[in-house]
This record gives C-alpha cells, structure tokens and sequence, in this order.
C-alpha cells in the first residue's frame, strides 16, 4: 500500500491534532509529520472517527500549521529497532542515538507496546538477586524477573541507590550475561549525567543501555520512552538470553505527561485529574518484567518514583503499588539523620521474597530472622514513641531493650556506605548479632532450632565476654 | 439454538477498547461480534440506530474504519461441561495453554480462536438414569470422574423435560449426544456439553438461609469472623496488606468441594505462583492436590480490560454451574476494585454521565447483582440436592481510603467484612485483619452450630476473647497517657492475655508448613487455654501472687508454641491446662488464699 500523504489538519490542540478526509487510517498507527521548514516530527493515532483521525504528536505541535503541513500515515504502529549492539549506546526517548556513534544495524523491529505475557508461559520468579545493601537484602529480598519500584520523594537520595544497586546487583549462583536499561523521563541534564558519570566511572556502560529524555525535552515523548526501553529490555532478556533490570525514572513524569494527554482529549478524569486509566496504563509497562518458561533471560524492574508531598496514597504511588510486587519506600527522618540508605523499613515490602531465600537459596534460617528484625524493630520504635511521651522510666526493661534494639539496628545495619557491598551472609550475621540485645523468649518468629543453632553460640560467647570483663 | 441471526456492519470509529460499528441493524444488546479482519471478540454494550457500541475483549490496535464486524446474534456464553476443572482460563473462557500453542509464542497475541473445552477427549460417561424414566432440568443423567476428587454430574439442561428415549454409557466425547430425551414427541439430543450465557444467573429452586460455616482454616476468620456457606465477604485492604496471600489462603484451605479463582487485573506473577503451587500443596479434605478441585480464570492488569470486566462473569457461571451439581462452591475474586474500573473506563469511552469519583451511576446495581448470584440453595432436579457458591471478592481501595465508591457499595451488599490494616502488616502481623474493625453478620448463626460441637463452650470463648481486645484498645489510651504503671494488677493480666491473643493466636504465619491451617479442633484449643491460663493468672494475682513471675512462667513458651503442633498432635494441648494449674499454684505465696479474702 502507498503511504498516504494529507495537507488536512482542521485543528490543532495541546499535543494533539486533528486530520480529516482520511481513509485507510489504523487505530495506533504511526503518523510521520513533515513542517514547512522542513522539520519532521512523529506521531501516532489516538482515535478515528469515519474520515477523521486524532494525532498525538510526540514533540509537541507547536510551529505546525494547516497549511504546509504534511502528514503521512505509514501503515504501521510505532517500531524499535534492535540489536545485541545497543549496549553501552545513549538514545533519546525516541529511540535515536545521541551519543555520536554510528547508527544502529538492526537485526530485528519491534512493537514498542509488547503484547502481554502467557500468564500460562510464566515462570515464576525465585532467584534471589544480591544487592549488597541489608535493607533490601535482609528485609525485602529482590528476585529475578520482579518488578519493585522505589518510592522516593524530592530531596532523597533514591538515584545513588538506584546506582548502587545496578552496579552491584549480581546472582549468587555464579556468573551470567546480565544488563542495564535504563530509561530516564524528564529528568535533570545533572541526574542524567550522575548516571552516565557513574557507569562510564565503574565499567557499567558498556553493558548499559541508556534512553534519555530530558525535562527540556517534549513532555509527550515520554509517552513512548518506557516502552521503548521496554521492548529493548524483552529483546535482550529473551532472544539473547541476558538478565536485564530496567530502571525507570521517574515515573512521575510519566503520569503528567499522560494527564497532559488525557486533558487535552477532554477525557473525564478520575483522581487529581488523571486519567481513569492510569492503572491500566502503568500495568501494561509494570508488567513486562518477569521470566519466562524455557528462557534464560528475565527482566527485573526498578522503577523510580517521587511522590508528591510524601504522600503513599497519591495516585502514582498507589497504583504503582498495587501493581507491582512490593516497594522500597525512602523515609525523610532517616535521611535528616543522616542514614544511607534510609530505606524507611516498616512498609517497605517485596512480595515475591517467600520464594527467594530459604534453604539452597540464601539460608535456611533468612524468613525466620527476617520477620523477627521486622517485629522487633516496630516494637522498639513504638516504645520508643512511648518513651517520647512518658519518659524512659516508664517503659518496661523489656520495651527498653527492643528501644535500644531499634536505635542500633538503624545505625547498623539500616546504615551503609553508599559503596559497601555486603554479601547476604554477612547481612544475615549482623542480623543475628543485633538480636542477641533482646530476651530469647521474645523471640516469638523464630523457630527454636533456628534460636539453638544460629543464636545460643552468639550468647554463649556474649555471656563469656562478659564474664570475663 | 433458536433463531440465530447474523448481522454485519462495519467499523465507524475506534477509541481504545470502544469500537463503533454502523450498519448493525437488528443487532441486539449483549451480542458477540467478531471484528475485522482478525476476528476480534467484543460485546455490544449499546445500541442507537443502525450503530452498535461494541466494548472488544482484545487489543484494538491495527483496526481500521471500514472493516467488517458480525454479529453472531448470541450473548456472551460459557461452555459447560467435563474439563473445567484444573483448567486456566482467560476472561472469556480460552484456555491459556492453547492460547500458547496456537499463538506459538509466551505472549498472547490477537485474534486467536481456540475451544474452552477439549473436543477430541473421550470421558467415561456412566448412566444414572434408564429409558422410560420421567426426567425435569436439572436431573442427573449421569456422571462422568472429572478429577480423583471431582465427580461430574450431568445435568438435563434447562428448559428441557420429558421421557428419556436413550441413554448411552462408555466413553464418549463432549459433542456426541448421550441421551435423547422425548416431550410428547418434541425430541432433545443431549450432550454432555452445555452453553449458557454469563450474564444470565442460573436459575435454582429455593435458597435457603446460611447457617453453616465455611472453615477457611485461618484463626482469625473462623473464630472470630467467620463466612457461612452461601454467605458473601469483602476484603479491602491498601497495597501491601495481604488481600492477594489471604485469597491465596481460602483457596487452598476453604472447606469447599470446588474453588474457583478468578485474577481478575491483578499481577501475571501472582497467577503463576497459584498455577504452580496448587498441583503441589494437598488439600487436607480429600489428602489430594488442591488443583483438583479448582479452576483459574486469569485477566491480568495488562491484558485487554474489557475482558476483565467478563471475567468475573466468566468465574460466577463455571461456578453456578458447579453448585448446580450440587456442590459447595467457593469463589475468590481479586480484586472486584479492577472490574470496576474496567466498568469506569469502558463507561468513559462511551460518554456517559459519571457518578462519584467518575464510575458509572449503575456500579452499586452491577456489584449487587454480582453478588446476590451467591448463595446456599436446594438446586434444579427432583433429587432436591443442596448447592452453594461461597464469594470472597477483594477490594483495592485507592490509597486505602475505604469511603470510595467500590467499597462502599461492596460492603452494603456483603456480610462479612474483614478490613485489612496497614499498620498490622507494617509490623508483620499477618493476616492483618483487624479485629476491632472487622465484622461478621453470621457469627450469631453459626455460634449454634459450633457450640453443639465443642460443648456449649465456644461462643463463651469467642464473646470473652473479644471482649479483652476491645479492652486492650481502651487500656491501651491510658497506657499511652500516664504510662503501664498506672494500671491495675487485674488490667495488666487483661493486657498480657490480649496480647497473647494477638501474638499467640490471631497471628499466623500463612507460610509456615504447620502454621497455616488450623482446624477448628485445634483453633477452640488453642482459645481455651489461652482463657484458661487468663483465668487462673487472674485468679493468682488476687491471691497476691508476683506478677513478673506469672507473666514470664515457663508454661507461656509452650502456649506461644501451640500453633506449631501438627493436627496429629493437638492433644498435647489439652494437657497444658494441667501444666498452667501446676505452675501457677507453685507461684501464689502460702497464705495467699487467705490475704485475698
């Protein structure tokens, strides 16, 4: 079919534009847009009404007339090319190099938009990944193939943990191709740069793919940036057998430039203006991580949201959560008193966690400690709120040690340095080590061999120190 | 079928999941259509003029104005018969394993058309009637062994009655007639295969009321907030505070002889984990895998969103027809907060007036409806057999604020509700049910029923134990303004028992080997001696017996531990009430009897 060229835009609004008199027009097809001056820009098909179609035009409308204007119709939907040399390459969101380097060869093009997994041809994910930080390793241990974003907010440090997690995020059971996309939205030329420094500075790069689209850079194109990092991550985790994780950041940008969207569309908007399908929206790109059944590869998320205000119940936090497997959630408090990582640990959570650890996984006795860290630490923060009120007098001796737990526990093992990478038996020990503070018949999580074989020898040696001193 | 008619039209306009089609005369509402070139499913949701609104159940991408669409003149059906059982479907009824081989690929690509049940499959079919017999809807031909747990009983469908002229035995497929049943001479050929449409609830002879309990194995539910059979129960709950491991824990653990679990926009992931971990876990009724009594129906959040909306549809039919059989049937829907946004968005697009928070004004008729088609009643067929459909439907509430419209008018039609707190589950106590908020409209039914079984004890139990974590939660102020201190020796002892009740017994660790089922036996032991041990320590502190010695009295490990006795084991509870006795006694001061008096 020849591609079909129109001069009949009738109106132009926001990002979108509305071409009449067309015919043969597919639902989601892409639009190639060339301006008198002869710029050219892309689009794609949001809606069609008999001989009418609605354009979405992804560097935005203005400068475009209807008059000179030319719009073309390409009779397909919005591909990326790929190929195994798109490692250690920087592209704008659209997908086209910017790095100076040659244009890319492509072996294959694919959808940007993907089709949903098989739920049938899921494996489910159960490999643990070692990120070397406690609070994440310890608490909420990340699995290949899990999607667990990070809940941040302006002023935390959620890009250097980001960056520390794809610098030393490995598997324990020995070494595999593995990778980084990495997608920024409408970030800051300086975040995007702290990146770049940082893989260029550690040797990430050359395994990294990097998609940036800047704040300066339109709004809308943030539209397909995901997605395309996407569909490169599903090439190189499925047809060539690598493990990828995909940061994405920040998601937040996303969602304005998808309420920009919707507002223009008119469309009736569900909460704070977004759009009603919001969820479905981030559930499409959400979705795209995990494994498959007879593949290598998997895709892991990480992607990376500030939430307005702190607030959880803010609709991208929300939805976000109920969609993806887990969140780490970053708390302002730790962070004023200086802790790094300061993973605000109570309703930081990763779901897929149960089939991670374990015995042959990380050790047998990881659930046990890791719910009783949890237990005790919530009940020494709320005796120390008690304390806050009443004075520390009136806490009992038992409230006071799990008081005292929860202050060391944040100084030792929540806090890390931003380059220290420690090993799962390491922050299984320290684990340990802390919980020897807190009397043993309140040890209600753990089972009493776990207590005889991992914490007696650590009291036996406690009580000889003491002896001895 | 009766007067089938086609109707072809062609697309005017597309916008997401809405297709317009014009030239849709005679097309009525609810009708399948095919559409385009590919053959996408869809559903006509309204009808103006020749043009027909059509909400399509796959992803619209590609389709062009002008492209045929046909209508099959028939509402969205199901296909009933052997082999739905440990079937994983999609929303509209496709295997997801042909999906995969006829797409030859791990995703789910468009267009694909492929049998909800196994045509070439030959059953065992084995009569229960003979020729001459006078036979009405709902009687049972014969049966055909489905799974080892599952007996299926075939059904005269509805609508038919009269003489049975033949009646065949041995294997035989679904789509071959088994028997030809004669009503003064107007003729039906039977199949072991049915169809009935979704939207439509199967009729039933009379329902009865729900008076007895649904175990789901979970302490804090049975004891304290427990479902009857037939009844309906709503769990919200904000992200992270359990809903997904609690539906997992009634499908695996709800005395129920078929559980029908519909993912209905929720995680791929989640999906997977039931699908493998239901051939593995036994179900301890039946000492078989849990797969054998259960069928998946799975839309997951990126799969097209008008087939979530069919899915719940899908899920309530498989299940009505499984009660019609007479059997107790249990439904998991997670979450119904999806298929109301799937309703939202599909309403957008077609530009109706929005109702609160932009939803549908006719979303309370709609989840009434949805539920209202649960219920324990006396089923079809002279036989008078008892079925039920049990429903547990999971809410998502957005930022876990429970006065949004899907919860609320969820909990107006449903009677237990069990409202998940994020706090708990913050501090790992799971499930996080909080027992101070939740409630049950069947405890005072099913009281009767338990307390025939555990000598008139139970409902004392349950009223008490209650009873002492309304007070803790009042303690608990006072605690917090003028410290521990200020409480009396008795409301310290209310204290410890309340806390032993939360930690000791409402807690329970769903992936814990032992931990995560208890019988009632286990649970009314369990109870009792907690009680028990409040009793006599209250007791002990008016005969001015220390406290700290009482509260930390070895026997309190072993109560803690309780929940870690396998069922074989649980009489070994039972001789705790003697230890507690003994170590308590050994504590009060001598002279202590008399000091209290």
């Amino acid at each position: 079919m020849l591609p079909r060229e129109y001069r009949t835009i009738s109106s132009l609004s926001g990002p979108l534009m509305m071409v009449e008199k067309t015919s043969d027009v597919r639902y989601d097809e892409l639009v190639e847009i060339s301006l008198g001056n002869g710029e050219k820009r892309r689009g794609r098909v949001l809606e069609i009404e008999s001989d009418r179609a609605l354009v979405q035009v992804f560097e935005g409308t203005s400068g475009i007339d209807s008059e000179d204007t030319k719009v073309r119709f390409v009779g397909k939907v919005l591909e990326l090319p790929v190929s195994r040399d798109m490692l250690g390459r920087v592209f704008n969101g659209r997908g086209e190099p910017i790095d100076g380097g040659a244009p890319l060869i492509a072996e294959q093009s694919l959808d940007i938009n993907g089709m949903p997994m098989n739920p049938f041809s899921r494996d489910y994910p159960s490999e643990f990944i070692q990120t070397g930080i406690s609070t994440i390793d310890g608490l909420n241990p990340m699995v290949r193939g899990q999607k667990l974003p990070i809940f941040s907010a302006s002023g935390l440090p959620h890009n250097r943990m980001a960056a520390q997690i794809a610098r030393q995020a490995t598997v324990i059971s020995g070494h595999e191709d593995f990778a980084v996309v990495f997608a920024a939205m409408g970030i800051t030329f300086e975040e995007a740069s702290f990146f770049m420094e940082d893989f260029r500075r550690t040797g990430a790069l050359q395994r990294t793919v990097l998609y940036i689209n800047l704040a300066d850079d339109p709004a809308i194109e943030r539209i397909s940036t995901p997605r395309i990092a996407l569909t490169a991550a599903e090439y190189l985790a499925f047809e060539c057998n690598m493990h990828v994780v995909v940061i994405l950041t920040d998601l937040t940008n996303y969602c304005e430039a998808l309420r920009e969207i919707s507002a223009a569309r008119k469309e009736v908007p569900g909460r704070r203006g977004y759009p009603g399908y919001l969820y479905t929206d981030l559930a499409t790109m959400y979705e795209r991580a995990g494994r498959l059944k007879g593949k290598n590869g998997s895709i892991t998320q990480i992607p990376i949201l500030t939430m307005p205000e702190d607030d959880k119940t803010h609709p991208i936090p929300d939805l976000t959560g109920y969609i993806t497997e887990g969140q780490i959630i970053l708390s302002r408090s730790l962070h004023r008193q200086g802790i790094y990582p300061p993973v605000d640990v109570m309703p930081s959570l990763s779901r897929l966690k149960d089939k991670g650890i374990g015995k042959d996984k990380t050790r047998e006795d990881h659930a046990d400690l890791m719910n009783q860290l949890f237990a005790a630490y919530a009940r020494g923060k709320e005796a120390k709120e008690l304390a806050v009120i009443l004075g520390e007098g009136a806490l009992s001796d038992e409230d006071k040690a799990f008081a005292k737990f929860s202050t060391v526990f944040e100084d030792k093992y929540i806090r890390q340095g931003e380059y220290e990478n420690r090993t799962i038996q390491e922050t299984l020990q320290l684990g340990w080590d802390l919980l020897t503070m807190i009397p043993v018949k309140e040890l209600k999580r753990i089972r009493d061999a776990y207590i005889e074989k991992y914490l007696k020898p650590l009291l036996d040696k406690k009580a000889d120190n003491e002896a001895n001193s | 079928m009766p007067d089938k008619k086609e109707v072809k039209g062609v697309i005017e306009r597309i916008s997401g999941s809405l297709v317009v089609a014009g030239g849709m005369e005679g097309a009525s509402m609810q009708d399948v259509v095919h559409i385009g070139e590919l053959g996408l499913v869809g559903e006509i949701l309204e009808v103006n003029g020749d043009k027909a609104s059509i909400q399509v159940y796959e992803e619209t991408s590609g389709l062009m104005p002008g492209e045929p669409v046909v209508s099959m003149g028939e509402p969205l059906s199901v296909e009933l018969g052997p082999g739905i059982i440990e079937q994983f479907y999609d929303g509209i009824q496709r295997p997801l394993e042909l999906i995969e081989k006829a797409a030859k690929s791990h995703f789910i690509s468009r267009g694909i058309s492929v049998p909800a049940l196994d045509r070439s499959k030959k059953w065992k079919f084995e009569p229960k009637v003979k020729v001459g017999d006078e036979v009405e809807a709902g009687d049972i031909l014969g049966t055909v062994q489905e799974t080892v747990v599952v007996e299926h009983r075939i059904m005269v469908p509805n609508g038919i009655k009269g003489k049975v002229t033949k009646i065949e035995s041995g294997e035989h497929t679904i789509e071959e007639v088994i028997a030809v049943i004669d009503d003064n001479g107007k003729k039906s050929n039977v199949t072991m295969l049915q169809r009935w449409p979704v939207r439509k609830p199967r009729p039933v002879k009379t329902r009865l009321a729900p008076n007895v309990p649904m175990t789901t194995g979970q302490r804090v539910v049975d004891a304290f907030f427990p479902v009857a059979l037939g009844g309906t129960a709503c769990v919200p709950g904000p992200f992270g505070s359990g809903k997904t491991v609690i539906q997992h824990q009634f499908a695996k653990w709800a005395q129920a002889q078929i559980v029908v679990y519909v993912g209905c926009g929720e995680r791929g992931n989640e999906m997977t984990d039931v699908l493998l971990e239901f051939p593995e876990l036994e179900d301890p009724q039946s000492g078989q895998p849990l797969m054998k009594r259960t069928t998946l129906i799975a839309n997951t959040s990126n799969m097209p969103v008008a087939a979530r909306e069919a899915s719940v549809y899908t899920a309530i039919t498989l299940a009505e027809y499984y009660r019609d059989m007479g059997y107790s049937v249990a439904l998991m829907a997670d979450s119904t907060s999806r298929w109301a946004e799937a309703l939202r968005e599909m309403s957008g697009r077609l530009e109706e007036m929005p109702g609160e928070e932009g939803y549908p004004a006719y979303l309370g008729t709609r989840l009434a409806s949805f539920y209202e088609r649960a219920g324990r009643c006396i089923v079809n067929g002279k036989e008078g057999r008892e079925g039920s459909i049990t429903v547990i439907g999971a809410v998502s509430p957005p930022g876990g604020d429970l006065s949004e419209p899907v919860t609320q008018n969820t909990l107006r039609v449903t009677k237990v509700f069990w409202g998940l707190d994020a706090n708990l589950a913050y501090q790992r106590h799971f499930p996080a049910i909080n027992w101070l908020s939740s409630y049950s409209l069947y405890t005072e039914r099913l009281d009767a029923y338990w307390n025939e079984k555990f000598d008139d004890q139970w409902s004392g139990l349950r009223v008490e134990a209650m009873g002492l974590l309304e007070q803790e939660d009042q303690l608990n102020e006072v605690v917090r303004l003028v410290g521990i201190d200020a409480l009396s020796r008795d409301e310290r002892m209310v204290m410890e028992t309340a806390k032993s009740l939360r930690e000791d017994f409402l807690h329970q660790n769903a992936f814990h080997e032992i931990d995560t089922y208890a019988s009632m036996d286990k649970q009314f032991k369990m109870l009792r001696t907690i009680i028990n041990f409040h009793h006599l320590g209250l007791d002990a502190l008016r005969k001015n017996a220390p406290m700290a010695k009482l509260f930390n009295l070895p026997v309190r490990e072993q109560i803690a531990r309780m929940r870690y006795l396998e069922e074989a084991q649980i009489d070994q509870i039972d001789k705790l009430d003697d230890v507690i006795k003994e170590q308590i006694n050994a504590i009060i001061p001598v002279g202590g009897d008399n000091n209290a008096a």
